[in-house]
């Protein structure tokens, strides 16, 4: 179980006022629930995710995960308990390593590195098994170096290594925005079938309707950095895109979406 | 014959600066300028440790820990202080010529008289040079050629064996792409500063065999190391190309020592030593856009 309690993130913008990304959030997102966050460019939610994985500071509430308090620790120590991938393929993967050797990265965390041989021929196998199980053929390139993979092939194997050990809550940054539309729908896939196999929490920010409405148990929409809309159980299932902008018109028509969000919304998702 | 054994010898021995280079500035990005001081802090120690009689091994041992230690500085003035990685270098460097010069106690030591790894590698190693065909002129340059091609070959697979282990993966990916080994639970900074250790050791062990060689150590003997460093890991790779992690270990040794060569041709060859540091620029240069220019090349042709 994933818990903010009056989560703060202000950044002071050079020579401007400062600014609330996030702004006193409060969230409690229950073990296996697989929560899709949208918003505006700027709406906070990447801050959000990115207090959450230890790449921003709290500088006012909490943050616990599986009991442990978060708040302090560093990014690379919140690691053993979260899984990451990012936008940009290269930022998940070293590029000069091989495939395989990435995975042996993976293997390792949340332990000890060590002296031992980072590749084995049982994390081979075990590599080729997970791989081939989602895209066949890819495990055929385990000693290839990883930057000479597609965006997409590189995003999928970024997402067995971040669930290679699973981890007590997934987080997907806008993991398939980089990508072209047919390698995006493969990448969704391997991310839902992932999740349902493991029975992942899960965080993912998306800029996809199709996403948006069909993926996930779970919507938020983050705004001037607060929750503006939090949609989940039979709500959710049902959410089509009528729905959706229904919902923006009335959090506009109540003032809680400025114009150019609302309009931005639209653009984006609608 | 005994100055083309000897200006292979010099290549190998300095084939450590660029093993060290390698490390630092290949697989962390970290473009290391301590390398000009620790290349005389190896030096320095050594040669005051020789000169009280300590025993050559031990001798040259401390001053690669001492290597070690300054590369250890560097990395953690810019992992927990955040200072760029240039700076950091320059900071270190320039402390280590304060450092340098008060333990050796004044600017140049002779070793004049005092047991040397070399003396040692010459008397294991004449009896197997002298089976191998070498006279009585150069049978002991060719014995100490042939210790350094053992230390270095050691090195290298050593360096090749330990960047394969879980802790050496880790740390070629934290220097490739921090992002990705922090979300997988490595503690970047701590990598880094652990990656110019090696490095600097390394580039330490170079100066304490290059003093023992040429029998001297001076405060200066360190300047323009990193280019030498850099320079031969260019040249390596311009030689063999894209390749593994052995292979790229291997051709930064080669580069070293067809580095060294070519240096050696062109003073030779007539070359004034006044320009000796403007021809290294161009060889460097010529190193770096040569591979590329020959890839466009290719392709140009591929395409046609």
């Amino acid at each position: 179980m994933l818990e903010l309690r009056n989560a703060t993130v202000t950044f002071a913008a050079p020579g401007g006022p400062l600014v609330r990304a996030v702004d006193g959030v409060s969230l409690t997102i229950p073990s296996g629930q697989f929560v899709v966050v949208i918003g505006t460019n700027g709406s906070g939610k990447s801050t959000l995710l990115g207090s959450i994985a230890g790449t921003v500071r709290l500088d006012g509430g909490s943050i616990h995960l599986t009991g442990h308090d978060i708040t302090r620790w560093r990014e690379d120590q919140r690691a053993r308990l979260i899984g990451r991938v990012f936008q940009d393929p290269r930022a998940g993967t070293a590029a000069s390593l091989t495939v395989l050797e990435n995975i042996g990265v993976a293997a390792c965390r949340g332990r000890r590195a060590g002296l031992s041989w980072a590749t084995s021929s049982s994390l081979r196998a075990e590599a080729a098994r997970r791989l081939g199980a989602i895209v066949p053929g890819l495990e055929t390139r385990l000693d290839q170096p990883i930057g000479s993979l597609s965006g997409g092939q590189r995003q999928i194997v970024t997402l067995v290594m971040a669930t290679w050990h699973r981890p007590d809550l997934l987080l997907l940054d806008e993991h398939t925005a980089a990508l072209d539309p047919a390698a995006a729908d493969r990448v969704v896939q391997a991310t839902a079938r992932l999740v349902r196999e493991q029975k992942l929490t899960a965080l993912m920010v998306t800029h996809s309707l199709a996403q948006a409405a069909s993926l996930g148990d779970r919507l938020l929409l983050v705004h001037r950095g607060r929750i503006a809309l939090d949609v989940h159980g039979a709500a959710k299932r049902r959410l089509s895109p009528d729905d959706l902008a229904f919902r923006f018109a009335r959090l506009r028509s109540s003032d809680q979406l400025d114009e150019a969000a609302a309009r931005s919304l639209s653009e984006l998702y609608i | 014959m005994i100055t083309l054994l000897s200006t292979w010898t010099f290549g190998v021995a300095l084939g450590f600066v660029a093993l060290g280079v390698f490390v630092s500035f290949k697989l962390f990005s970290f473009p290391d300028i301590t390398t000009d001081g620790s290349f005389t802090l190896g030096a320095v120690v050594a040669t005051v440790l020789l000169v009280a009689g300590v025993d050559p091994v031990l001798a040259t041992l401390a001053g690669m820990a001492a290597g070690a230690v300054a590369g250890s500085f560097t990395g953690m003035l810019h992992a927990i202080l955040g200072i760029e990685p240039l700076l950091s270098g320059i900071l270190m460097t320039t402390a280590l010529a304060s450092i340098n010069l008060v333990v050796l106690g004044r600017s140049n030591v002779p070793l004049s008289g005092v047991k040397t790894l070399f003396d040692r590698a010459e008397f294991a190693l004449l009896p197997s040079a002298r089976l191998l065909g070498f006279d009585e002129v150069t049978a002991g340059e060719a014995a100490r050629l042939g210790f350094m091609l053992l230390a270095a070959g050691g090195a290298v697979l050593m360096l090749y064996l330990f960047f394969r282990t879980r802790l050496g993966t880790a740390m070629r990916a934290g220097g490739d792409t921090p992002t990705m080994a922090r979300a997988l639970g490595r503690n970047t900074g701590g990598l880094t500063v652990a990656g110019l250790a090696i490095a600097n050791s390394l580039t330490a062990l170079s100066g304490a065999v290059v003093a023992q060689y040429q029998g001297f150590a001076d405060v200066q003997m360190g300047i323009g190391m990193v280019v030498w460093g850099m320079a031969s890991v260019y040249l390596g790779a311009a030689l063999v190309g894209q390749v593994r992690l052995g292979g790229a270990l291997l051709a930064t040794l080669a580069g070293s020592v067809t580095f060294r060569l070519l240096v050696a041709a062109a003073l030779r060859a007539g070359l004034d030593p006044d320009w000796l540091k403007f021809t290294t620029a161009v060889v460097v240069l010529t190193a770096l856009v040569a591979p590329r220019l020959l890839v466009r090349r290719h392709q140009a042709s591929a395409a046609r």
